[in-house]
């Protein structure tokens, strides 16, 4: 049976060193949540907490309607998958397996069926009696899932599951833990540092920094429309301009160039930061109305090309990306000009720290 | 991790193992120094015996000669074993397996078993002497005394550092050798301006080993020393003839005996500390051939070094053979010295046996216990039982067993005399080392394999016994006959705790010598070594890499 994990408040610390600072969130029912960040940011000592490997200083943890702060950790029935897989190495596959089922007296009948029915599912039914150590990394990824999962957990909670695998089998398995997710129906953690991961997996994505939540959304919300500039900054890449935004006429003004924009309801002439991102700043030899530039750089990476860009005006440097035409490569010391998708792009107070464009 | 200090069973278990130290090291040690500093007819608080040991040369000397000899020995060893090491490791050398076994082989008898046997070669009537003066007429130098202590020890103890530094070697990376050629250092240079500092944590670690070893060894300059008084022959000879008497005398050597390893570690530490570095290697160092000269020397050295450390072995293995006319040797060969043996040993080879197998038994337990809780459980109370659980580790080996008769020789617990007191001293004195190994192997294996087993349901218990203790197993069986193979051998603590009913092989080979039953010696040191080899052939089977650390 899945169920919600309502946190309200956590505090953790290490000593005098506050790692989680007054945390609240909520996890739906069957939903894949991510907690994404930097290293160091407090994802996984957060996934520890509702695990129960590490004390919590504070706050209450809900699964459903009970409170687990107090609960071992052999009771709060929980699958967890770890970065390392932690997958015990004097057992074979199928007994890695059976571990948990024995743990909670099933009977040897039972204990069979399931076992076998998630050996199925995983896909490692003809593994079953090789030793971990006769197995690949993927593979014992599967076993950690499949071991995880036979419990029938109420939450299962996943700490960097793929960062020990190469790139190929990364998405992979990336695939398969979505669609088991799905298949069995389950209300899941996920931590990551790998935003593309974060974004391609989960329902619902937590971005942390400095033991803060910083943005809980969609993947589309958190790239489209990022609560401030870490979150933009984290997530995907971007440029950011100091520009002044024009209420009578509703245009944004960088230098010469200006642009229209919506009604952000600020007063007149408000500093703002914009946050573009390079595939929103579209080269225009012949524009009339453009920002002008010299081209610094260029990389041809396939699909796109990425073209580094210092701009007239205050000679910052700006990254662009357009998708990759026949043409040659700009070359250094080209002169371009640009426009930006007005639509597309954030407008954030001039600290950074709230966006303009969000109704909150 | 920061985990809260919940009570639960390892919190029991931590008390239960404060109290057996407090029962068995603690208590005798505040005993041993209530002994040193009170007066026995008038129970007055006194110094008198510390001021008899200063001011007395002939006690003072003794302090004074083991420290040089050890100190000695110490240096020997390095500059014995080091370059050893170093040539095993970057070069190929014919034979190098055998000559391995041979190393190890070396250090494993009781040393006074090789003094007795380069007794038989280089003494007043030995083999090699009576060779040079008969047949060539030169006159060698006396062996006894001071070099023959310093031969006798550095032979015996170099494998010590040559396993060290082999296994340091093993983390050093090829690519930084490399470097250093292309950078204009190679050959010699290279060994000591860049290798040496690499392993200097190691040849610290292994040089300390070997001092605390030289300096508790008490067959060797017993049997070899003669004049030579070292102070581990003068607590024997204080403590035995004291016997029932005044033995607070005995006590107080003993407490400046300890104060000198406490310093002697100190000091190590402090600069182990300093130059202590983590190395990882990715590129592990492969033999390379040789040629010419080089490759001469090399092995030279190699094969000249293992011959001469093997000699006695192979001298008392020969001799074990001979004839035996009274006390001395005659021409011819048969059995006669091993049947004489069997009428005498009694129980000797049972008791060779049985002690340290019980012995084993309880090391593993309280040490795998004893291993969890300082890795697994941070905070102060396993910090202090951890280094509780080192001071035998400094403490010399007769001075532990003189606390424990001067504890348990009286009631409540009256214990001299028994098997037990002579287990308790072998558990004392191998716990050190058998706490270090399982520590290490208990480092390696990820926590959260016991995380994973807790979220799956398992209770702390069955997590121990099912997923922590399977997973140390193998590495915590090789340690434990590594154990085994140095309590077979052990001489220092049982001399003092034995009786005619607990004897053991090594204390019936030391009375046989002592006696000048050198046929019978011979012998039963053959057993013994048989009985060692058996058991290092059985590691080699378990243990899955040839990493000895004693």
């Amino acid at each position: 049976m899945s169920v919600n994990i309502t946190i309200k408040n956590a505090i953790k610390k290490f000593g005098e060193n506050t790692v989680i600072s007054d945390i609240s969130l909520k996890v739906k029912d069957k939903e894949l949540f991510t907690l994404l960040g930097p290293s160091g940011c407090g994802k996984t000592t957060l996934l520890r907490m509702i695990a129960g490997f590490n004390t919590i200083e504070g706050g209450e943890f809900y699964f459903d309607d009970k409170m687990i702060n107090n609960m071992e950790v052999s009771h709060r029935n929980i699958g967890m998958v770890f970065q390392n897989y932690a997958i015990f190495p004097h057992y074979s596959v199928r007994q890695n397996v059976e571990f948990g089922l024995k743990n909670r007296k099933y009977s040897k009948s039972e204990i069979k069926k399931e076992t076998d029915k998630f050996l199925k599912l995983m896909q490692i039914y003809e593994l079953r009696d090789r030793k971990p150590e006769q197995l690949s990394g993927g593979q014992q990824q599967r076993v950690a899932l499949a071991r995880a999962l036979v419990i029938k957990p109420d939450v299962l909670l996943m700490d960097e599951p793929l960062s020990n695998l190469d790139a190929k089998l990364r998405l992979e398995m990336r695939q398969v833990i979505r669609d088991v997710q799905r298949e069995v129906g389950i209300t899941t953690v996920y931590v990551t540092h790998d935003q593309e991961e974060a974004m391609a997996i989960s329902d619902r994505i937590a971005v942390m920094s400095n033991g803060k939540i910083q943005h809980v959304g969609t993947p589309q919300e958190i790239y489209h429309r990022p609560k401030n500039q870490f979150v933009a900054t984290f997530i995907g890449r971007t440029n950011f301009l100091n520009a002044v935004y024009h209420t009578a006429d509703r245009t944004i003004h960088f230098g010469a160039y200006s642009f229209p924009m919506e009604d952000l309801a600020l007063p007149e002439d408000t500093p703002v930061l914009l946050s573009v991102r390079p595939e929103d700043l579209i080269l225009h030899p012949h524009g009339q109305s453009a920002l002008t530039g010299v081209v610094q750089d260029s990389f041809f990476l396939g699909l796109n090309t990425h073209q580094l860009i210092e701009l007239d005006d205050n000679q910052q440097l700006i990254e662009v990306i357009s998708e990759s035409s026949l043409e040659n490569l700009l070359r250094k010391g080209e002169k371009v000009s640009l426009v930006i998708k007005g639509h597309k792009i954030n407008v954030f107070s001039e600290d950074g720290s709230q966006n303009l464009m969000r109704e909150e | 991790m920061n985990r809260k200090a919940k009570f639960d069973l390892w919190s029991l278990v931590t008390i239960g193992l404060f109290a057996l130290y407090g029962l068995f090291l603690i208590y005798p040690m505040m005993n041993l120094l209530t002994q040193a500093v009170i007066d026995k007819n008038t129970g007055q608080f006194t110094l008198n015996y510390f001021v008899k040991f200063f001011s007395t040369p002939y006690y003072f000397n003794t302090l004074m000669n083991s420290f040089k000899v050890t100190t000695a020995v110490t240096f020997t060893t390095l500059i014995l074993g080091t370059p050893l090491a170093y040539f095993f490791t970057r070069y190929e050398i014919k034979g190098k397996a055998f000559l391995r076994i041979l190393i190890i082989l070396s250090s494993m008898s009781a040393p006074f078993i090789g003094a007795y046997s380069w007794i038989l070669l280089l003494g007043r009537s030995g083999l090699i002497t009576l060779f040079f003066k008969n047949t060539l007429g030169i006159a060698i130098p006396n062996i006894y005394g001071f070099f023959g202590i310093l031969l006798v020890l550095s032979l015996q103890l170099y494998p010590l550092i040559f396993l060290y530094v082999s296994g340091a070697l093993k983390n050093v990376d090829n690519s930084l050798l490399e470097a250093s050629e292309n950078l204009g250092a190679a050959g010699v240079k290279r060994f000591f301006k860049i290798v040496i500092p690499l392993i200097t944590p190691t040849l610290m670690a292994a040089g300390l080993l070997v001092f605390m070893r030289a300096l508790a060894d008490f067959g060797t300059p017993m049997l070899i020393g003669e004049g030579y008084r070292t102070f581990p022959v003068t607590i024997f000879n204080e403590f035995i003839s004291e016997m029932g008497g005044d033995d607070g005398f005995a006590a107080a050597i003993s407490i400046v005996a300890i104060a000198i390893t406490t310093i002697v570690f100190l000091v190590q530490q402090y600069f182990s500390v300093r130059k202590s570095f983590t190395m990882n290697s990715i590129n592990k160092i492969r033999p390379e051939e040789t040629h010419g000269m080089k490759r001469f020397l090399i092995h030279a050295y190699a094969y000249l070094l293992v011959s001469i450390s093997i000699m006695p072995q192979v001298y008392i293995f020969y001799t074990s053979f001979k004839n035996v006319k009274g006390s001395t040797f005659a021409p011819g060969y048969s059995l006669q010295s091993y049947t004489d043996a069997f009428n005498k040993v009694g129980r000797a080879i049972t008791n060779t046996m049985l002690i340290p197998a019980i012995a084993l038994v309880i090391i593993i337990f309280l040490a795998v216990l004893l291993a969890y809780i300082s890795v697994r459980r941070t905070g102060p109370v396993s910090k202090i039982l951890d280094s509780i659980s080192m001071i035998p580790y400094i403490i010399p080996g007769s001075v532990i067993g003189i606390t424990l008769l001067i504890a348990f020789n009286k009631p409540p617990i009256l214990l001299s005399g028994t098997m037990t007191i002579m287990v308790i001293g072998l558990v004392i004195r191998r716990m050190p080392y058998t706490i270090r190994s399982t520590a290490a192997i208990l480092q390696q294996i990820p926590m959260n394999m016991e995380e994973a087993a807790h979220s799956l349901g398992s209770s702390k218990i069955k997590t121990f016994y099912k997923i922590t203790m399977p997973m140390m197993a193998a590495g915590i069986i090789s340690g434990a006959i590594l154990s085994w193979i140095t309590m077979i051998s052990e001489l220092s603590t049982a001399i003092l705790l034995y009786t005619a009913r607990t004897r053991t092989l090594t204390i019936e080979i030391y009375t046989q010598i002592i006696r000048g039953n050198y046929g019978i010696a011979a012998a039963l040191s053959t057993i013994l070594a048989v009985l060692t080899i058996i058991s290092l052939l059985i590691f080699n089977r378990i243990s899955k890499d040839d990493d000895l650390s004693l």
